[in-house]
């Protein structure tokens, strides 16, 4: 036996070791191992709201909370198309979910503490703030909700939104007219029709019924919300693993703006970038992918096919699509947000 | 103009304005009830006919395309496949296709006179074709492998009526005739299935198949959404036709069961041959009607998030580059429903009297 023949025996039985001992930390991630089995990402996604989750002329799912899956995806599989969706009713996502239908609940759900005790399931984070908020036109000057001082505001009868508007304006000892309608598509075209100065619902649902209207350049969503209702995605209990892969993902792609790193260039930043951070999070230093038993060019994939938080955002619900939506509290945490990841280390 | 035209043409004229006289104005009463009856066909016509057709946009490819202030029917070009195929790959839509095509074939050869042993006939050839279609669509044994969660639109408002109707039909006839049974078992058990799948809203037992049963079942298990949905909706129906049946079967005569049993014939026999197509003769109306509920009642399954036509109609609403496009959404799948369910009564209509025989 040559020497050389047994310096290859022993890199080959280093690297084995080295794979064992790997395989050793790595808990068991049944979730892992199904979707890896059947080749694609089983994604729960709403079955139709403007901008987070709808099927576009071709067919093909798009939106904010269809990005995430995507990305998700690329992480595990490597090809952000290899997910089915599972599209779901509000009283269908929990059960989907539960009887492990899907993998991974993408679907503007609300985090709650009754949900996360009662329900069995975990919620990985935040992928937008949703709150209620208000639509004014522009020209009336009104930029946040103090500021709609003696304006009327149509409102549903009887709906969360007419409460919480009340209890908001009453705390603050601030005249408003809040005027009924038996039906939120009769307040919105008051609204249009000018009966009132605004029309208050969340964030989300404005941005849908603006482009309803017949001048919806006219018309401002104020960014500051009277409700908080931070919605993200949400997984099953047990399986840990399964359930850090979700959450390092979408922390990833939040790291990925704040790094300034996107679609376009992390081929480049992946070879040349001096940071750190970047470097630990696009797989060209240490081996945060295989911690999770992934491969080390997880977030590179995801980023690649999927983008980074601001670019998913803005071309689904953001300046880049027909529902226009300021960042608001959804910018990061460094430009006036709230929008938070935690660190790569 | 000549003298012989006007001639021509006064007395119908006349004739025509005293019918109208006759039948709409003959009281001061029926006047005023006819011109009000007028009045509002043409407050409801004229805005309807404006909206749809003359202020309509039918050309282009976008919102943007549509100027006119009237219907976006561009919308629904845009989404047309979507609404006839759901999401079924576009390359492989010529099955869905060619299973309609076969599916009419079927229809068609059923009710051709010339067909030989018609009573085996048309129930092979119907199985034969409910087999083939689903390879077809789902694919499989040679052909790429289409999910049901990829279908949708029209066709899968088709499919539904099509084989919940082809398992309620059989079984509708069963239930009635377990129904009618001598034997108190039999007959419990078919009051049983009939009372309780009657007795439950449809969108409950579609939201139980749904819902419920992934949860219950064993884990590893996994019947198809579809197929859960399909079942549930072939259940109900079966007890409505069984009861539509049972009315078939109770106007016959007693004297024919007597009759037949005099001739030797025993139970299946006699109903086989002498009862039954007698009793589905006459039930034939009732047994249409349901169908029809049934093409209508395959829209609930929307609500468990399976695209049927009205299901991938409103789904489309929610891309924003079509939003607020509700009008034209619910007309193009109300028009398209009513269409099927005015076929089919018409042609339930030209049966009952092209093949009225008397005994």
């Amino acid at each position: 036996m040559t020497i050389f023949t047994r310096g290859a025996l022993g890199v080959a039985l280093l690297a084995f070791g080295a794979g064992a001992a790997t395989a050793q930390q790595l808990a068991p991630s049944p979730t892992l191992d199904a979707i890896r089995a059947r080749g694609h990402l089983e994604c729960g996604v709403h079955l139709g709201l403007p901008g987070f989750s709808f099927a576009n002329d071709k067919g093909e799912w798009t939106g904010l909370d269809v990005d995430f899956c995507r990305a998700v995806a690329a992480a595990v599989l490597g090809d952000a198309n290899k997910v089915r969706y599972t599209p779901t009713s509000v009283q269908q996502r929990w059960p989907v979910l539960q009887s492990g239908q899907v993998d991974l609940l993408s679907r503007n759900t609300t985090i709650t503490f009754t949900r996360n005790a009662t329900l069995g399931v975990n919620f990985q984070g935040i992928n937008f703030y949703e709150g209620q908020t208000f639509i004014v036109r522009t020209a009336s000057g009104a930029k946040k909700p103090t500021d709609l001082e003696n304006a009327s505001i149509c409102v549903a009868a009887g709906s969360t939104e007419e409460r919480m508007a009340a209890d908001y304006f009453r705390e603050r000892n601030i005249k408003v007219s809040i005027i009924n309608f038996q039906k939120n598509d009769d307040a919105i075209a008051a609204y249009d029709a000018g009966r009132c100065d605004s029309y208050t619902a969340g964030i989300g649902a404005l941005a849908g019924q603006r482009i309803k209207l017949k001048t919806p350049g006219e018309h401002t969503i104020m960014t500051e919300t009277i409700s908080n209702d931070p919605q993200g995605p949400v997984t099953r209990w047990g399986d840990e693993r399964w359930q850090a892969v979700v959450r390092w993902v979408l922390n990833g792609m939040i790291a990925a703006e704040y790094l300034g790193v996107t679609s376009k260039n992390v081929d480049d930043m992946r070879a040349n970038s001096k940071n750190a951070e970047i470097r630990r999070l696009l797989g060209a230093d240490g081996n945060f992918g295989a911690m999770l038993g992934l491969p080390n060019d997880w977030m590179f994939n995801a980023i690649k096919q999927v983008g980074n938080y601001a670019e998913s955002f803005e071309r689904t619900v953001g300046k880049g699509s027909p529902l226009g939506l300021e960042r608001g509290q959804n910018a990061l945490w460094t430009r006036g947000g709230i929008l938070f990841t935690s660190p790569f280390q | 103009m000549t003298a012989a035209s006007t001639l021509g043409v006064r007395p119908v004229r006349a004739s025509l304005l005293r019918r109208l006289k006759a039948d709409y104005f003959s009281t001061p009463l029926n006047a005023v009830v006819s011109v009000l009856c007028l009045a509002a066909i043409v407050a409801i016509l004229v805005p309807l006919v404006r909206w749809s057709v003359i202020n309509a946009d039918f050309a282009g490819t976008t919102r943007a395309d549509c100027t006119s202030g009237g219907a976006c029917w561009v919308f629904v070009k845009a989404r047309f496949g979507q609404f006839m195929y759901g999401f079924y790959p576009p390359s492989e839509r010529w099955r869905v296709n060619l299973a309609a095509c076969l599916m009419i074939g079927a229809t068609a050869l059923s009710f051709w006179p010339g067909l030989p042993r018609r009573a085996l006939a048309v129930p092979v050839l119907w199985a034969g074709l409910l087999v083939v279609a689903a390879w077809l669509l789902a694919g499989g044994a040679g052909l790429p492998r289409v999910e049901t969660r990829q279908w949708g639109g029209l066709m899968l408002t088709v499919f539904l009526s099509v084989y919940a109707g082809a398992l309620a039909v059989p079984l509708g006839i069963l239930l009635a005739l377990g129904r009618q049974s001598e034997l108190p078992v039999i007959r419990l058990v078919a009051t049983i299935f009939i009372e309780f799948w009657r007795g439950v809203p449809i969108i409950t037992v579609i939201f139980l198949a749904s819902l419920l049963l992934p949860l219950v079942m064993p884990a590893g298990w996994d019947i198809d959404r579809l197929i859960r949905a399909l079942v549930g909706l072939a259940f109900v129906i079966a007890a409505y036709m069984a009861e539509a049946v049972r009315g078939g079967l109770q106007a016959v005569p007693k004297g024919q069961w007597e009759a037949a049993s005099a001739q030797g014939l025993g139970y299946w026999q006699t109903t086989g041959l002498i009862v039954l197509p007698q009793a589905l003769r006459i039930s034939m109306p009732a047994m249409t009607n349901e169908f029809i509920a049934l093409v209508k009642n395959t829209s609930l399954v929307s609500i468990v998030s399976i695209f049927d036509l009205l299901g991938i109609a409103q789904a489309s609403l929610a891309d924003p580059a079509w939003v607020g496009m509700n009008m034209e959404a619910y007309a193009f799948a109300g028009t398209v429903y009513w269409l099927i369910c005015f076929g089919l009564s018409r042609w339930s209509r030209h049966l009952e009297t092209s093949r009225k025989t008397t005994h």
